[in-house]
């Protein structure tokens, strides 16, 4: 396929790597944000290839691991009501809540529907003017102008049996986040390159200068991640920090404006909760107050009480990129994409599954060996 | 959940203030809205994430990243013979 088989080329990707080993000469610790930036690094054994004194840290670029646990709770409580019928990303089924997840109220007769588009689950609203349609909206600034305009065309219809339960994220207030933390170690950042496609990357200026550190807006094949690292280790060993655009098939300094607009009209920037994170300020998207009558929040009064995660789980400090998921005592054992004591080991963009699945195997013959 | 994926646009339609189009992925051939690229046309390369195109794929700047990395590496010094000799015949095909 055109633009994909370029760009998995093995023998360009050994080169970049060899270039990147010759440039380095001390360690340095960079962090791509984006969960399918990680997953890319596992399969293609990207982290082997480069030396040793390049360190990759994972960041909390994955929805499905932020979206808060009283999110999912509240997800499960609506799927459970006899006139709801909830949508959402397959990938969030398995997500621990509390005390359960969608795939255990599905099982026990929810109806809970599987969708790859928000538009999806309008139609599922259009079909069934009886059912009270609630689309579990959650996503970074990548996903969420299409939740906007699923909103803007349900209320265009005049669709009244549709509404969503939002959690979006916002990137640059959770690099700002982790680069005030006192023992943060990142030096370098590979900016997401979707995320970035939608918003361009002038915020990312500001936290370069600001925390003088460099920042590559990436894409997602081996040879985009390897290209962006080789830049970030040309900056750091220059003493340079500026942002730089390597994804620029896809990305341009503005973004794209008709996706921003529509995102500006129905959302506005609010205070966020991450799950194992804590609240970031600005750092998510709420309704605006004309279309409140799509916000499922403000739609269905729920009071429920968020249990703990599960205290084996350190996901607090994998998304944070401050451990590697095999530093958990319960990856692997206690703690499979079957049966996810966290979020971080259910999703497809999740650390600690691709650990899993690309790694694993590695892992127990390290183990076995010790 | 962050990923798009490149695919050609077959088709673009316009309904009611709505763009919308055929995709091709592959073998695979999809509906996908075209909202947020109102340039993209028939033949045009588009990213698609959730049903919609976030960006049309700009072809020079695919081309040209692909040839500066091609070139920066010196392959030929640093891989082995038979490597270079697969690219190269890549290359003439
Ligand atoms: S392996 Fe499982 S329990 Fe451990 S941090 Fe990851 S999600 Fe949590």
């Amino acid at each position: 396929m055109k633009y994909i088989d370029e760009y998995r080329d093995g023998a360009i990707a050994r080169a970049l790597a060899s270039d990147i080993t010759s440039l380095a000469t001390r360690h340095w610790v960079l962090m791509e944000i984006c969960g399918g930036q990680t997953h890319t690094i596992m399969r293609y054994g990207l982290d082997e290839l480069l030396p040793a004194s390049i360190e990759l840290v994972h960041g909390p670029g994955c929805p499905v691991c932020v979206t808060p646990i009283e999110t999912i709770d509240k997800a499960i409580a609506l799927a459970m009501l006899p006139d709801v019928t909830l949508v959402s990303y397959g990938d969030m089924l398995r997500v621990p809540g509390s005390h359960s997840d969608l795939f255990r109220a599905k099982a026990r007769g929810a109806d809970v529907r599987i969708a790859y588009a928000p538009t999806e689950a309008l139609k599922i609203a259009r079909a069934h003017p009886e059912r009270k349609v609630v689309f579990l909206a959650i996503g970074f600034e990548t996903t969420a102008p299409a939740n906007a305009m699923t909103v803007w065309q349900a209320r265009r219809e005049g669709l009244t049996n549709f509404s969503m339960l939002a959690s979006h994220v916002l990137v640059p207030p959770a690099m700002r986040a982790l680069l005030s933390s006192p023992d943060n170690r990142i030096q370098g950042f590979i900016a997401p390159g979707h995320v970035c496609t939608v918003v361009g990357y002038r915020e990312y200026e500001e936290l370069a200068r600001e925390f003088f550190i460099p920042i590559v807006v990436g894409g997602f094949e081996p040879v985009d991640l390897l290209e962006a690292i080789l830049m970030l280790v040309r900056q750091l060993e220059e003493g340079t920090a500026i942002v730089q655009n390597q994804y620029a098939r896809s990305v341009s300094y503005q973004g794209n404006l008709p996706a921003q607009q529509i995102l500006r009209e129905v959302f506005e920037v609010a205070d966020q909760k991450w799950r194992g994170i804590g609240e970031i300020p600005q750092s998510g998207m709420r309704f605006r107050r004309e279309y409140a009558a799509y916000d499922a929040n403000h739609l269905f009064a729920l009071d429920l009480i968020a249990a703990d995660e599960p205290a084996e789980c350190i996901s607090a400090m994998i998304l944070q990129g401050r451990r590697k998921p095999t530093e958990c005592a319960a990856f692997g054992t206690r703690c499979t994409p079957e049966n996810p004591l966290g979020a971080p080991m259910v999703s497809s963009e999740g650390a600690c599954a691709a650990y899993y699945t690309y790694r694993r195997h590695a892992v127990a013959t390290a183990q076995e060996t010790r | 959940m962050c990923l798009a994926i490149p695919g050609k646009v077959l088709e673009v339609e316009e309904v009611g203030g709505l763009r919308a189009g055929k995709v091709q992925f592959g073998g695979i051939v999809r509906a996908v809205r075209l909202d947020f690229v109102p340039e993209a046309r028939r033949g045009d390369y588009v990213m698609v994430h959730v049903g919609f195109a976030i960006s049309q794929v700009d072809e020079q700047e695919a081309a040209r990243t692909y040839e500066l990395l091609r070139q920066m590496g010196a392959l030929e010094n640093e891989l082995p013979a038979a490597e270079t000799d697969a690219l190269h015949r890549e290359q003439a095909e």
